[in-house]
């Protein structure tokens, strides 16, 4: 058997695998299946802010602000809230181009900064979409401030509801199960798009000015429109997933779009490795499934030994990924699956 | 001008404490060029601890005077959040001190965010009311009323401030600090302990912190473990508008941005109020009329101003008002 055969068994067990995951978790509990799609969510996230952070160097601390974009670009336009109800082909792609919007209109007046003033402009901006978010229901209600937006339409693909269950050859096919499946094709999508991004003429004009902005800018790179570009590119994806999170929530509230969730996906980059899609992707689903799992077994363990909850999941969640943080800077500054070239730069020793 | 003359002394007022906060922000920054993240959360604990202590002595009923009991507070709180900012220094920060500027950043946001969680299981996740023993008495100056809480705030910052600055620029220990930040190789040569020196401006820095934290406990008498995060991003804002790395910069911006937010919060609801202005007016006739109001911006978007502020002067001026030219190298 050729090397390539074997590759392509492979590639067909993991597809296998991946279709028939949302069935096998179903049977487990259908808050599984639903944990999986947040976790796409988030791999979607990651995936946009490692364009920012891993491949263009710049540490965007207010990335939340481009999902909550999104989100509410599509709970405005689809639900009883302005009555408007648009097909979620429109909404989403909209979602995306103002989120793009938004990442390029913070990104102009912020990128001629160093590193460390743009993440704390970033992360004012992040702050500032949530202030307006709560109050922009004075004195003309657009946002519906904290109380959020409700009955958000679900997907509607050809006819067919994502709320009810169908059954497609005697198996029967849930709502999230259905997320699922639309979520792995965007992903499928998202991973090719970064992969080709990676090595492409822009991402190795990226990485250049990780490296070093003044070579670049000698070698002949526009660093401006490249870092621009690298602000948009991200922004769109977090728009992205904003609009997938609106659709399958049903509901959206300033409360999800803090500062912790920006520091989470930050976390996810840098503890898969930055630069690296697959580190990136592995990084997210490990932060994603480890609290949960925890969620499931350190409460039970706290309740049999003390009788009670003495650090409630919540907290045990933050904790994990302030620590992370903390500890992949330690002890593994380039992540746990370095891109191969930021694992030179992150054991370089320069003052 | 009743209105203003109140917005003054009120912004005065958050602006020393932001002040107090920005010292430890440009301190840290002006020696090793690092954003420590968790210092809105040193204040945070500063607030809690001395909180704490405020509480257990009142419920002792011992006979003591409220001025005894805060200062027992702000004495318990200093050397606690002295004790933590060593911590952060020595575990956190000196074993990146070679990596690339990013790592500290990141490690620094995640000492954040554990300070806060840590904080949130031992004092919970409820905001605590601080207690209010002071004797608040008001005086009127100029139509507008100025409380004793508010004046020993002010004075104590200015006290604190000018003590920090004779230490700095008089004192051994000071020139050593100004040395080190200045060039930590050639400080070194000069027999400076660079680690030593670092180490003190991360523990001076939190003791500020800890007073400050006492200080936004008593002003707004409450506390709660996220206070920290909106208030450091506001201190450090005003540590940039002065010019980072600047001690007098920190002062100046400090006060200057809680002025500009008090005065802004204290306006912008008259002046985003769409029926003032006579184009929009006609638009909005039955919501305007009887002196009705139709304000845009009210005063809930405090919080922004600071980020403006923050955003204009790193576009216009990013070396803030008093700093110097610093190089565009990260």
């Amino acid at each position: 058997m050729s090397m390539s055969t074997k590759k392509w068994i492979g590639l067909a067990l993991v597809a296998l695998a991946l279709l028939a995951l949302p069935l096998v978790l179903t049977s487990v509990g259908t808050a599984w299946v639903r944990i999986t799609n947040l976790a796409i969510l988030f791999v979607f996230l990651a995936l946009g802010l490692n364009i920012v952070v891993g491949m263009a160097g710049l540490l965007d601390l207010g990335y939340i602000a481009f999902f909550a974009v999104g989100a509410y670009v599509y709970a405005l336009l689809a639900s009883p809230h302005f009555g408007l109800h648009l097909p979620f082909w429109v909404i989403l792609p909209l979602g995306a181009l103002f989120a793009g919007m938004a990442g390029a209109i913070l990104g102009a007046p912020t990128l001629r900064l160093r590193g460390d003033y743009l993440a704390i402009v970033t992360l004012g901006f992040g702050e500032i979409v949530r202030i307006f978010l709560n109050n922009l229901s004075q004195p003309f209600n657009i946002t519906n401030g904290p109380k959020g937006i409700t009955r958000i339409d679900g997907l509607n693909i050809a006819g067919m509801d994502f709320v009810n269950t169908h059954t497609l050859f005697g198996i029967p096919f849930t709502g999230p199960a259905k997320y699922y499946y639309v979520l792995l094709i965007l992903l499928l999508l998202v991973i090719v798009v970064n992969l080709r991004l990676q090595k492409s003429r822009i991402g190795r004009a990226w990485v250049a000015i990780r490296e070093d902005e003044l070579a670049a800018k000698a070698a002949g790179i526009n660093t401006r429109n490249m870092k621009l570009l690298a602000f948009a590119m991200g922004a769109t994806f977090g728009g992205i997933a904003g609009g997938m999170f609106s659709a399958m929530q049903g509901f959206v509230s300033p409360e999800s779009f803090i500062l912790h969730e920006s520091i989470l996906v930050l976390a996810m980059v840098v503890l898969g490795g930055m630069g690296n899609v697959w580190g990136v992707i592995a990084g997210a689903m490990l932060l994603s499934f480890v609290p949960e799992l925890l969620r499931y077994t350190v409460d039970p363990v706290q309740q049999m030994l003390f009788g009670k909850l003495l650090i409630d999941p919540e907290v045990l969640r933050m904790l994990i990924f302030g620590g992370a943080l903390v500890l992949t800077m330690r002890f593994r500054p380039a992540g746990l699956w370095p891109e191969s070239r930021h694992k030179l730069e992150m054991s370089e020793n320069r003052s | 001008m009743e209105i203003f003359v109140q917005q003054v002394i009120n912004g005065l007022t958050a602006g020393s404490v932001y002040a107090l906060v920005a010292l430890g922000y440009t301190m840290v920054y002006g020696i090793i060029q690092l954003i420590n993240f968790a210092h809105g959360e040193v204040v945070m604990i500063g607030g809690m601890v001395a909180l704490t202590v405020i509480t257990t002595l009142v419920g002792m009923g011992l006979p003591l005077p409220p001025i005894v009991l805060v200062l027992a507070g702000i004495l318990a709180a200093i050397p606690i959040c002295m004790a933590l900012g060593y911590l952060l220094e020595r575990a956190a920060y000196r074993p990146l001190r070679h990596a690339p500027r990013l790592a500290p950043l990141i490690t620094a946001i995640g000492m954040s965010m554990v300070l806060q969680q840590v904080a949130l299981l031992i004092w919970g996740r409820d905001p605590k009311a601080f207690p209010q023993i002071m004797e608040n008495k008001s005086f009127i100056i100029a139509g507008a009323s100025i409380t004793s809480v508010q004046i020993a705030i002010i004075l104590m910052s200015v006290l604190i401030m000018a003590t920090l600055t004779w230490f700095v620029y008089r004192t051994r220990f000071g020139i050593a600090i100004r040395a080190t930040a200045e060039n930590v190789n050639v400080a070194a040569l000069m027999g400076v302990d660079a680690n030593r020196t670092i180490a003190a401006t991360f523990v001076i820095g939190a003791g500020l912190a800890a007073v400050a934290g006492v200080m936004y406990g008593t002003y707004y008498g409450i506390t709660h473990y996220t206070m920290g995060f909106m208030l450091g991003l506001k201190a450090f804002s005003a540590a940039v508008l002065g010019g980072i790395g600047n001690l007098a910069g920190a002062m100046l911006g400090g006060i200057l941005l809680g002025l500009v937010e008090a005065l802004g919060a204290g306006y912008i609801g008259e002046f985003t109020d769409l029926c003032r202005w006579p184009l929009v007016d006609g638009l909005l006739v039955e919501r305007c009329a009887n002196g009705g109001h139709v304000v845009l911006f009210g005063s809930n978007y405090q919080d922004v101003f600071a980020f403006m502020v923050l955003i204009l002067v790193l576009v216009f001026r990013p070396s803030g008002l008093l700093g110097e030219r610093v190089s565009e190298r990260a």
